[in-house]
């Protein structure tokens, strides 16, 4: 679990974050939206501590990351996984050698005790046939799916994803979806998600917030998006013609 | 960490040597050829075309010529590769996963470029046979004369001189090119652009470095 008390970040004069307080659940994915330039992406560079804050605090199971020694953040780094929103593989290693990378960095597994690792978990997102392909070969999808086998080959407690669907056909991105909520519930993640997709929204939403120029104005599950009032809200979520009459089917189904 | 050592020796050493070769060699020759030329007085002894073809090419054009053309070779590739990994977030992925990524990024290209020094000794080496063979086969100066001239007043410091600004070269073309790959911002435009910026900046410290180096080392 990782919970964020009164969070509030500046660059400068523009005060991006707002004092944000969040709790981010285990074994549930737990999603961030809202529009561009709302302060998602600093929120979760805050989470990863790329990014210094100037008040508030981020607790990492009880443990706030901002206090630890070096050496306990290089522990805690080893039970993070990041996918990032351009996959960010390496590209001068092979795909099988992206998905070792965070193995020979934090483990002291001999090189075919980490070849072993990385081909179960590149089976597992469906690509143990690509390990020798380099990232430049790979489709976007594929890319992002090497970039969840690299976030998950170490066992992470906690699975960051920006944007995990952009630039993805929708079939992809379903593919994507689902493989990320799978493994969540599997292996009992703390998973945050960064999206602006409304289809990740509504399939794999467990725990939602949603900001609004650096406040958080709602939260809540993907059941409660369709039933909320909040017009800010419903103005992002429901922009579209084709989620409006989705949400009126629904409401009308539940009455 | 061995890896990427090897990994850059490979990239910015070994993958100099065809155009340094290729260079050296004509330039050597054409450093001849221009010396024989503007020397048609019968008192100047012929074996002055194989001595200054030596100081040229020992002096300035291995050390400081050939760095400038690695500024644009080396240097672009080492702002490029490492501006790529900024814009593609791949710097992110390593500071995410807690490691150093200056240090994972830079110090192997550091320790690439001190074998810098051997990529020199063959311009030397190849500048200086190629000026022996555009003189034999120009007929400018017999092999005797270019090679009596080419031992003549031979100063074994300047063997230091070029080696000291070579290793200093070094340094310039590791660092400079590193700091602007890896603060850049924007996107593929910006690493282009930090490419030229890098490669002007590159050029712009070899040469200071050049003068203050022979001001302080010759004069």
């Amino acid at each position: 679990m990782i919970e964020v008390k009164n969070l509030h970040k500046s660059f400068g004069e523009a005060h991006i974050l707002k004092g944000i307080s969040q709790t981010f659940y285990q074994g549930k994915t737990n999603l961030i939206i809202g529009q561009s330039g709302s302060g998602k992406s600093v929120f979760l560079k805050c989470l990863l501590g790329l990014y210094d804050y100037e008040e508030g605090s981020i607790e990492y199971d009880g443990e706030v990351f901002a206090n630890l020694s070096e050496a306990k953040k290089r522990d805690m780094r080893a039970k993070i996984g990041m996918v990032f929103q351009g996959s960010a593989l390496f590209d001068s290693l092979t795909i099988e050698e992206n998905v070792m990378f965070p193995l020979r960095m934090f483990t002291k597994l001999t090189k075919n005790d980490m070849r072993e690792r990385a081909n179960i978990v590149l089976k597992r997102v469906n690509l143990e046939d690509a390990h020798k392909k380099m990232p430049s070969e790979a489709s976007g999808g594929m890319q992002k799916r090497v970039a969840i086998a690299r976030a998950i080959v170490n066992n992470p407690k906690y699975l960051f994803c920006d944007e995990p669907n952009s630039g993805l056909d929708p079939k992809t991105a379903i593919v994507i979806d689902n493989l990320i909520h799978e493994i969540t519930e599997e292996y009992k993640i703390t998973t945050v998600i960064n999206t602006h997709d409304m289809n990740s929204v509504m399939e794999i939403g467990d725990n939602i917030m949603f900001l609004k120029d650096g406040i958080k104005a709602w939260e809540g599950t993907k059941d409660d998006i369709f039933r909320t009032d909040n017009k800010v809200v419903t103005d992002f979520v429901y922009s579209s013609n084709l989620f409006k009459k989705v949400r009126e089917a629904v409401l009308k189904e539940n009455k | 960490m061995k890896e990427l050592i090897l990994k850059d020796i490979d990239d910015l050493i070994i993958g100099s040597l065809g155009i340094v070769a290729f260079i050296a060699f004509f330039v050597g020759g054409v450093v001849t050829i221009q010396t024989a030329l503007n020397i048609d007085n019968p008192l100047i002894p012929k074996e002055l075309i194989g001595f200054a073809t030596r100081q040229s090419i020992l002096l300035e054009f291995a050390p400081t010529f050939m760095s400038i053309i690695m500024a644009g070779k080396v240097g672009s590739f080492i702002t490029s590769s490492i501006g790529t990994m900024r814009v593609t977030e791949q710097i992110d992925a390593l500071e995410v996963m807690g490691i150093n990524s200056i240090n994972y990024l830079v110090f192997p290209k550091l320790i690439a470029m001190a074998f810098y020094p051997f990529v020199i000794s063959i311009a030397m080496f190849l500048g200086v046979i190629g000026g022996l063979m555009a003189c034999i086969y120009g007929g400018y100066a017999s092999t005797d004369d270019f090679i009596t001239g080419l031992q003549q007043e031979f100063n074994p410091f300047h063997i230091s001189y070029a080696f000291i600004k070579t290793f200093l070269f070094a340094f310039v073309l590791a660092t400079i090119p590193s700091y602007h790959g890896y603060y850049m911002k924007g996107g593929a435009l910006e690493v282009g652009e930090a490419s030229t910026t890098s490669f002007v900046w590159t050029s712009v410290a070899i040469i200071i470095i050049n003068y203050l180096a022979t001001q302080l080392l010759l004069s």
